[in-house]
């Protein structure tokens, strides 16, 4: 063995110690890897869950203090399915399981600029294709919500999160964030229950069907039913929350998907009502 | 020698404290004691840290170039603080979204790669290992007290119990906002140093 001091001494150290290393460290990352992928995943459903309010009406608390196992039971009242955001179509081409929401607004093959003209929510790109999350009591039934990805910028960073929508389509059910680099206490409030707790029943359009929702500066206006409280220091992070929900419910982001699923719940519900197609309307919650 | 050990493990706490004594390792110490739980996440991960980058330079140090020592103890630290992140990601998933990218910087932070360069170059393996752990419990000791302040007047809280009811979820306390951003760790870091060299006047440096 060569002096360590010597060139081929320090050469030969340093990769001996490169090799160990890089073999600890990518031990580790493939070791790990199934569990981290396994949180990634409950972590999406538990937000989707809170979201649609699932967890809260039937057990009473919110989906952070549920087992993995009941999150998954309850999941399976979601329906996963992808839609073309321009025609509003269902596109059943692409597999909904292997869709990742970030991946495909990065990439220019799978995304399209956003415009930003009227509604912008300060991002450059949207996917073509996203996975929107349908609700039905127990998995069958009429449509009781929809749950859509949501994003947009704030202060420090994107917030990425999902609303849901009573079925009505025009009243939202809740909203969270399930990644985002607001201030803590301040920004970082958008995570507070409380403040999340106002969404419910709040009323997305005004009269002309254009989108109204949005964060007051201070306490929201007694008489505004589209109006939820400013969040205290976080002026920024407010008005970007504001932005982001107008921008995906006009036209521009879930507007044509939004009619789509209209006609498709009024049609469920006129089939559901009338006695001679009953069974056409289970084929359909089934299929 | 006995006692001697003790003191290598026991001294950084309060005594030769990396953060109020050698003033290494605020950066992190701003960022991450907002609160006590995530706070008491990255004392653990930094006392796993320093403690195993001591050991494992300690170990091999009579094989380590001198003209190249600094990257070999970053690259052991870098290392070590990768595969750290990538067990919090997979146990403790929730304190580690919060913690982002803290725990990648643990990687820049002074006191890791100073007990490594300082002392286990110089000394045996278990006792290095000891020097690392000692010093990685005087940095979580600054980091809780500082957190138990934050979250308690910034949040009314304490490892997320609420202990005084906030204003806007219709309490009495009307939370001082300034305690959850990075200055008010400065300040309390501040009066920390103070309060301890009121009490041991031989860490009042001589101007």
């Amino acid at each position: 063995m060569p002096a360590k001091d010597s060139t081929s001494g320090t050469i030969l150290i340093a990769t001996i110690l490169c090799v160990v290393c890089s073999l600890a460290v990518s031990a580790a990352a493939v070791a790990l890897k199934p569990y981290q992928v396994e949180n990634a995943k409950l972590d999406q459903k538990k937000n989707i869950l809170d979201a649609a309010g699932i967890p809260k009406d039937e057990l009473g608390k919110p989906a952070s203090e549920l087992t993995s196992k009941k999150i998954d039971s309850l999941y399976t009242w979601i329906e996963e399915k992808m839609v073309d955001l321009d025609t509003g179509q269902y596109n059943t081409e692409f597999d909904a399981t292997t869709f990742s929401l970030e991946e495909q607004a990065s990439n220019p093959k799978t995304s399209e600029p956003i415009v930003g003209d009227p509604y912008d929510n300060g991002e450059d790109r949207r996917p073509k294709t996203m996975k929107v999350f349908i609700v039905r009591h127990e998995g069958e039934g009429p449509i009781k919500q929809v749950v859509l990805p949501i994003y947009g910028k704030g202060l420090w960073g994107t917030l990425w999160g999902y609303l849901a929508l009573k079925s009505d389509l025009e009243t939202v059910q809740g909203i969270t964030f399930y990644q985002h680099k607001e201030t803590p206490g301040l920004g970082g409030e958008v995570d507070n229950p409380n403040w999340k707790s106002q969404w419910d029943g709040l009323k997305l359009y005004d009269d002309q069907g254009d989108p109204t929702a949005y964060v007051a500066k201070g306490p929201a206006p007694d008489d505004d039913p589209s109006a939820v409280d400013g969040l205290s220091g976080a002026t920024i992070t407010s008005r970007g929350v504001t932005a982001l929900v107008q921008y995906w419910a006009s036209e521009q982001g879930y507007g044509p998907f939004l009619e789509t699923l209209k006609k498709q719940i009024e049609e469920e519900a006129a089939a559901a009502e009338s006695p001679s197609s009953a069974g056409n309307a289970t084929t359909k919650a089934g299929a | 020698m006995a006692k001697k050990t003790l003191d290598v493990l026991t001294d950084p706490v309060v005594n030769n404290n990396p953060i109020t004594l050698q003033v290494l390792g605020i950066c992190s110490a701003l960022a991450v004691t907002t609160k006590m739980e995530t706070s008491v996440v990255m004392a653990i991960a930094v006392i796993a840290v320093t403690g195993f980058s001591n050991l494992a330079v300690s170990a091999i140090r009579s094989f380590i170039p001198s003209s190249i020592r600094i990257i070999v103890q970053m690259c052991v630290i870098a290392s070590l603080v990768i595969v750290v992140d990538q067990f919090l990601k997979a146990f403790l998933f929730d304190i580690s979204k919060q913690l982002s990218v803290f725990v990648g910087l643990i990687i820049t932070n002074c006191i890791v790669m100073g007990r490594a360069e300082g002392f286990a170059m110089k000394n045996s393996a278990g006792i290095s290992f000891l020097d690392g752990i000692g010093n990685g419990l005087g940095y979580g000791f600054v980091l809780l007290v500082v957190a138990f302040f934050r979250e308690l007047f910034g949040s009314g809280s304490l490892f997320g119990f609420t202990l005084l009811e906030l204003d806007r979820n219709g309490g009495w306390y009307n939370p001082n906002g300034m305690m959850l951003l990075p200055p008010s760790a400065f300040f309390i870091i501040g009066m920390m140093i103070w309060v301890i060299r009121l009490n041991k006047p031989a860490q009042i440096e001589e101007s």
